[in-house]
């Protein structure tokens, strides 16, 4: 880095107003529409945030926008996963990350939960073995570390 | 050389070499056109002018531009829907940010443009004036009768230049280079057509509408 | 070989994949694919049950900048599975073998996976009528090579500008008589990842569809993946409300381009380019070119190095010249002063030898 930072590059701040952000209107549009059809039918939306040309200031634009809200959870599976619920009830952001800590991929989740937080139906097959074998094993005085 | 059926070579191809062989055309046909006019001029006139030739010259050029009310009465459609495409052809020609480019590249010198999607507006009126202008004359007893092949094919010519640029701005044409390629081919078909067809009067109409008024002029009638 | 037999569903259990780490997987191939959030669960179902196909990458007239592109891809975790998803059985820049330890490993390959392996080729590469010795590989040519491999291949996949469309090799006056892959092959399923080089979540977004549907994707007329060649970088880019407002950036430093206006007037290529820039980016999805304020120079297209200055506005000929238009217009009016002196002449003489006629005269010629 000190290479970097020794080129005098001075970087000029320009207010760019709200040009820049251009695209989040229409993504927040999108949610509206999402919302009222889980609220309709109990329907739920996913949109890929990725998937849309966004400018430098869209997404800062759109997540000022939707706000922070109650929950907030961290799913460990193939690098963390973040969980926040928006400060609009319904409305979650998901963070897919890898290890590194690069974005993956980034999601609006309307719905009441979202499915990556539920337990997986695959995951409880394995439920009732797993639970057994631990039982067997705090009968013989095993020590669990999780 | 990467296939047979090659947008984007289509695409060069019409940006490049047939580009240059149609400017030629346009400008060699163009200048020897307006060269022979101008050279051959009028028979002298050895009558003492009353009056002077400039001003009503320049009073004509701007009085037979605008629609006058007795003409207006008589033909109205003629005079609206030709005004109304007129206007929206040069708007595309020379407001549209892409051409002016092109004629900064050209000649060096450009001018502000209008937004697009204002342009796109005014293309898409112009089309639907130029269609109407079609069957006007295909319906209407006199026109028919007056009209010859030239006059549809220069109508055809001016009517795709516009279409196909319409179709490529809306890309309602794939690939893009296909549509592109289109529109240049169409437009130089225009400019190639252009110094030996009636399409001439874009360079000759206002000076013979200045000829008229100074002919008057010179005479001592109101032009 | 077993290992083709595995299913990617069993192979990631075996490795102690969960569930929730199977759809985080599903959701950013889907992602990479452009595929619809709502297709998660019918891909993570067609993904469970894929085999893994055995893939050979042959490397042509190319400069290894596609190879760069796919080994730097963002995501590490995601491509080591797609990547551990197929066996690459050839690729003689990231194998360890050498020499003819590594064209056996290739016949080996083809021999074993006849019919079913993926053939991944980058670079063009001298067409039947060129001279050979321009590329060889172990003393075989670039032509042989390709043809021997696609006997078997159950489709070709072309990565890269030259391999799709001839690309740099191929731009005037062509040397090497350069030619792309797909003017090669007409009988096998291809698809062209072009770009120079492609964004690399691309070339594995290609991979993954094939291994979670068993096909190649949709393309378009150029055999290109229209999930991310099926929008043109204009209509992508953020900064069309500019172009549709008119307002340019006229030079790389004034107003316009510090406020990150459009740069059409700067040679942009983006409205006849078709690629997926605009939304995947590049460098971790840092950032893209017209982001960074540099013009779309149309790298996935046919012909780009060929198609004018890339710093032209795309309306403006390619070979400009007023001069010719001076000279077409002197010829012009030296032509139309020459008919106009005719023309005088003719009526000058005419008037000379013009002869007075009678009434009478007149009648008689009636």
């Amino acid at each position: 880095m000190s290479a970097l930072s020794s080129i005098p590059v001075r970087v000029q701040s320009v207010s760019h107003g709200t040009a820049n952000c251009g695209n989040a209107v229409p993504i927040l549009h999108e949610v509206r529409h999402a919302l009222e059809r889980l609220i309709a039918t109990g329907e739920g939306t996913q949109i890929d945030l990725n998937a849309i040309p966004f400018g430098p200031e869209d997404e800062a634009h759109l997540l000022a926008v939707l706000g922070v809200g109650e929950v907030r959870a961290t799913i460990d599976a193939l690098g963390p996963t973040h969980v926040q619920e928006t400060a609009i009830p319904g409305v979650w952001l998901i963070d897919y990350r890898i290890t590194e800590d690069q974005r993956l991929a980034l999601h609006l989740d309307i719905g009441d939960i979202p499915e990556i937080l539920r337990t997986q139906r695959q995951d409880l097959d394995t439920a009732l073995t797993t639970l057994d074998a631990r039982l067997t094993r705090a009968q013989g005085g095993a020590q669990f570390e999780s | 050389m990467t296939t047979i059926a090659d947008p984007m070579g289509f695409l060069l191809f019409t940006k490049g070499p047939l580009f240059n062989i149609a400017i030629a055309i346009f400008a060699l046909g163009l200048a020897a056109r307006l060269a022979e006019i101008l050279l051959l001029g009028r028979r002298p006139n050895f009558a003492e002018p009353r009056a002077g030739e400039w001003l009503p010259g320049l009073r004509t050029v701007v009085t037979r531009t605008l629609p006058d009310p007795g003409t207006f009465k008589r033909a109205p459609f003629n005079v609206l829907t030709g005004l109304i495409w007129h206007v929206g052809f040069l708007v595309a020609l020379l407001l549209f940010i892409p051409h002016i480019e092109l004629i900064k590249g050209l000649f060096g010198v450009s001018w502000p443009g209008l937004p697009n999607p204002f342009v796109d507006l005014v293309t898409a009126v112009t089309l639907v004036a130029l269609a109407a202008t079609l069957v006007h004359r295909l319906t209407h007893p006199v026109k028919k009768r007056l009209s010859t092949i030239e006059d549809y094919l220069i109508w055809a010519v001016t009517f795709l230049v516009v279409l196909t640029g319409y179709l490529a701005y809306n890309r309602l044409i794939n690939p893009y280079p296909l549509a592109l390629g289109l529109h240049i081919l169409t437009a130089e078909l225009f400019l190639i057509l252009l110094p030996f067809t009636k399409l001439t009067h874009i360079f000759t109409v206002f000076i013979a509408r200045w000829y008229n008024g100074a002919s008057f002029g010179r005479r001592g009638v109101q032009s | 070989m077993t290992t083709t037999k595995h299913r990617v569903g069993e192979h990631l259990r075996d490795q102690g994949v969960s569930r929730r780490a199977f759809l985080k997987f599903c959701t950013a191939s889907a992602s990479l694919m452009a595929l619809p959030p709502g297709l998660i669960p019918a891909m993570a179902a067609a993904l469970e049950q894929a085999r893994r196909p055995s893939v050979i990458w042959l490397s042509f007239q190319e400069c290894t900048g596609c190879t760069e592109s796919l080994t730097r891809s963002h995501a590490p975790t995601v491509e080591d599975l797609i990547l551990e998803m197929i066996s690459l059985d050839y690729h003689h820049t990231l194998q360890a073998a050498a020499g003819e330890a590594a064209e056996a490993a290739r016949e080996q390959a083809m021999k074993d996976n006849f019919g079913k392996y993926l053939l991944i080729v980058d670079g063009s590469l001298p067409g039947p009528d060129a001279n050979p010795g321009y590329s060889t590989i172990a003393g075989v040519s670039n032509y042989a090579m390709l043809m021997e491999a696609v006997e078997g291949a159950a489709a070709v996949i072309a990565v890269g500008t030259c391999a799709a469309f001839g690309g740099l090799p191929e731009a005037a006056p062509n040397p090497t008589g350069a030619v792309a892959v797909m003017d090669l092959i007409k009988n096998k399923p291809l698809v062209n990842v072009s770009g120079c080089p492609p964004v690399p979540m691309v070339i594995t977004g290609v991979l993954a569809h094939y291994l979670a549907f068993g096909r190649l994707p949709e393309r378009d007329a150029y055999h290109r993946p229209l999930a991310f060649f099926g929008q043109s970088i204009h209509d992508r880019c953020y900064r069309r409300p500019f172009y549709d407002k008119g307002l340019f950036a006229e030079t790389f430093d004034d107003e316009g381009a510090r406020a990150g206006w459009c740069l059409y007037r700067l040679g942009c290529k983006g409205p006849s380019t078709y690629n997926a820039c605009a939304t995947m980016r590049w460098n971790a999805g840092t950032s893209w070119p017209i982001e960074a304020g540099h013009p779309c120079l149309g790298c996935s297209e046919p012909r780009f190095w060929d198609a004018g200055s890339f710093y032209a506005p795309l309306s403006v000929p390619t070979d400009l010249s007023s001069s010719r238009i001076l000279t077409a217009g002197a010829a012009g009016a030296l032509v139309g002063g020459t008919v106009a002196t005719l023309a005088r002449r003719t009526v000058a003489t005419a008037a000379t030898s013009r002869q007075p006629v009678t009434a009478d005269e007149l009648e008689q010629t009636l």
